[in-house]
């Protein structure tokens, strides 16, 4: 797994925990160091590993871990530089959910090794939709729950999130639009660079 | 609505950073991201050459050189501030009295997007901007965390050498770290002395009353020399109870004396151990490197070695300075045997 995705945990249970959360993590997943590089690439077993270690030292049931982890790289102040890049998909919360099936190619032009996993929308109607992940990651439509109900509060939309499910590998979530501009949302300057 | 202006209408939503000439160079019509960059300025109307100053090609001069340029890239700059560099290109209109010209940021869309407030509207959706500030703000935070890394792999790897080029009992370099050092002041073609100090009875000490105190004495030993030089000059532990002092601008022969002497008297100063003492001395051999000798590193650690032996073979605890002359003595050509014994046996 790309030390990106590892270090998001990393980062995750740091800012929202404190660190010494993390050394036990650390050392419950048996990882043999503390710091995850954010541009070295890991067995993939680690990130189970430590996904387990902190669900248990957090005492966070794994999916409920999982949503928090996605809420968490949307909305907290040092994961800034990812929300603005979601904020690129769209000028809309619609656009930007059509924009996720293009979130792996868009990955890759930024880092060619980091694989996403596929995620496919359907839309049912103008305000029902479907979002089809595939990921090695059981719990990654979690993790996209999370991301989605925090990218919606940042359009300003009130949307409906249900997990409907899981199997093989596949996970979906239906999305449901109550109110598009439910809120004033959190303004995105296109020239606004994080620093 | 006329022809002109119907393509008008098409072009605001492809091109819209568009603007039309007319026959006389004035601005006929301007695309609406276009207008966004002087929101203030009424530029209809205006002379194109006195909103935009062209860069390249330098031969353009008039209006004639302008609507001649037709598909050649142009390079404009805003004549008052901001001065937004923009690049550009020209075609006849659809009719021959107008003249099309887009333009777009180029290099400046970084600051122009901040400068002027654009957005994603802004631009037509097939444009390619919006993805590539997209990509300059992916690929610099790939690019920063890239950077982390590497300072910290240089961190580790300073860490490292430090270790490597550390002789882990004194803290003093290492022989390893002196060769560096050398090699170095004489690619500098640098003045220095080199002193070579070898322990007097350091063996007995090590013998009768074990490693344990062995390392203390060398412990002490060593910060003995590094209290007794300067910071400029490099002490190194090149052997079990060999050590090498490199030091850096100094001809007068003696202030090494000075040091030489005092260093041997401190370490005479018996170390006290678990309860015991452990008495030492030394012996040390000098040579002085000068610039233009075209002294190689072996040729002065040899000097160095003759120096440091008819020390010993004097009876010890003493410094000499190396001559040639001292090699006329083959005994000083060699290790003394039983260097390690003491004066009375």
């Amino acid at each position: 797994m790309h030390g990106l995705t590892n270090r998001a945990i990393q980062c995750f249970v740091t800012d929202s925990y404190g660190a010494s959360k993390w050394v036990e993590c650390a050392q419950m997943a048996d990882l043999g160091f503390i710091d995850f590089e954010s541009m070295l690439i890991y067995p993939d077993q680690m990130t189970q590993d430590i996904l387990n270690a902190a669900s248990a030292v957090l005492e966070r049931p794994r999916v409920d871990l999982m949503e928090d982890i996605g809420t968490y790289l949307v909305s907290h102040t040092n994961t800034e530089a990812l929300r603005r890049l979601l904020r690129f998909g769209g000028v809309t919360f619609v656009e930007f959910l059509h924009s996720l099936d293009d979130l792996p190619g868009r990955t890759h032009l930024a880092v060619p090794d980091l694989d996403m996993p596929q995620i496919e929308l359907l839309d049912h109607s103008e305000s029902q939709f479907s979002l089809v992940c595939k990921s090695p990651v059981e719990g990654f439509g979690n993790v996209m729950m999370g991301i989605l109900r925090a990218m919606a509060d940042d359009y300003g939309v009130l949307a409906l999130l249900e997990h409907t499910g899981s199997g093989q590998g596949v996970e979906t979530i239906s999305i449901n639009l109550v109110v598009t501009e439910f809120s004033a949302g959190r303004s995105f300057d296109l020239g606004a660079r994080v620093g | 609505m006329s022809a002109a202006q119907a393509m008008e209408r098409v072009l605001d939503v492809l091109c819209p950073m568009h603007l039309a000439l007319d026959a006389t160079g004035h601005i006929a019509h301007v695309g609406p991201t276009l207008r966004k960059l002087r929101p203030d300025v009424e530029l209809v109307g205006q002379r194109f050459l006195e909103v935009f100053m062209l860069k390249r090609p330098r031969a353009i001069k008039s209006v004639n050189d302008l609507r001649a340029s037709s598909g050649m890239k142009l390079h404009l700059q805003m004549r008052d501030d901001p001065q937004t560099e923009l690049k550009g290109l020209l075609i006849d209109g659809m009719d021959e009295h107008r003249s099309i010209i887009n333009l777009s940021f180029g290099f400046s869309v970084v600051e122009a997007v901040g400068e002027y407030g654009l957005t994603s509207a802004d631009f037509s959706s097939t444009d390619l901007t919006i993805e590539m500030l997209y990509l300059i703000e992916a690929k610099s935070a790939a690019m920063e965390a890239s950077r982390k890394l590497n300072q910290r792999l240089q961190g580790a790897k300073i860490a490292a050498e430090e270790q490597a080029f550390t002789d882990t009992l004194t803290g003093l370099k290492n022989r390893r770290a002196m060769d560096h050092v050398l090699a170095r002041h004489l690619e500098w073609d640098r003045q220095f002395a080199l002193m070579h100090l070898d322990l007097d009875y350091f063996k007995d000490v090590n013998d009768s009353m074990g490693h344990a105190a062995g390392d203390h004495v060398l412990q002490t030993v060593a910060r003995v020399m590094v209290e007794e030089t300067r910071d400029s000059d490099t002490v190194a532990r090149v052997g079990g109870d060999e050590f090498v002092i490199l030091l850096p601008d100094i001809r007068d022969q003696e202030s090494l004396i000075g040091i030489g002497r005092r260093i041997i008297k401190r370490l005479e100063v018996p170390i006290a151990f678990q309860g015991q003492e452990c008495r030492i001395s030394a012996s040390i051999g000098t040579v002085f490197h000068e610039p233009d000798s075209g002294y190689s590193a072996e040729q002065l650690f040899d000097d160095a070695d003759v120096a440091l032996y008819a020390s010993k073979h004097a009876g010890r605890a003493q410094q000499t300075f190396y001559s040639p002359s001292l090699r006329n003595d083959a005994r000083n050509t060699a290790p003394p045997t039983g260097r390690e014994l003491p004066k009375s046996a």
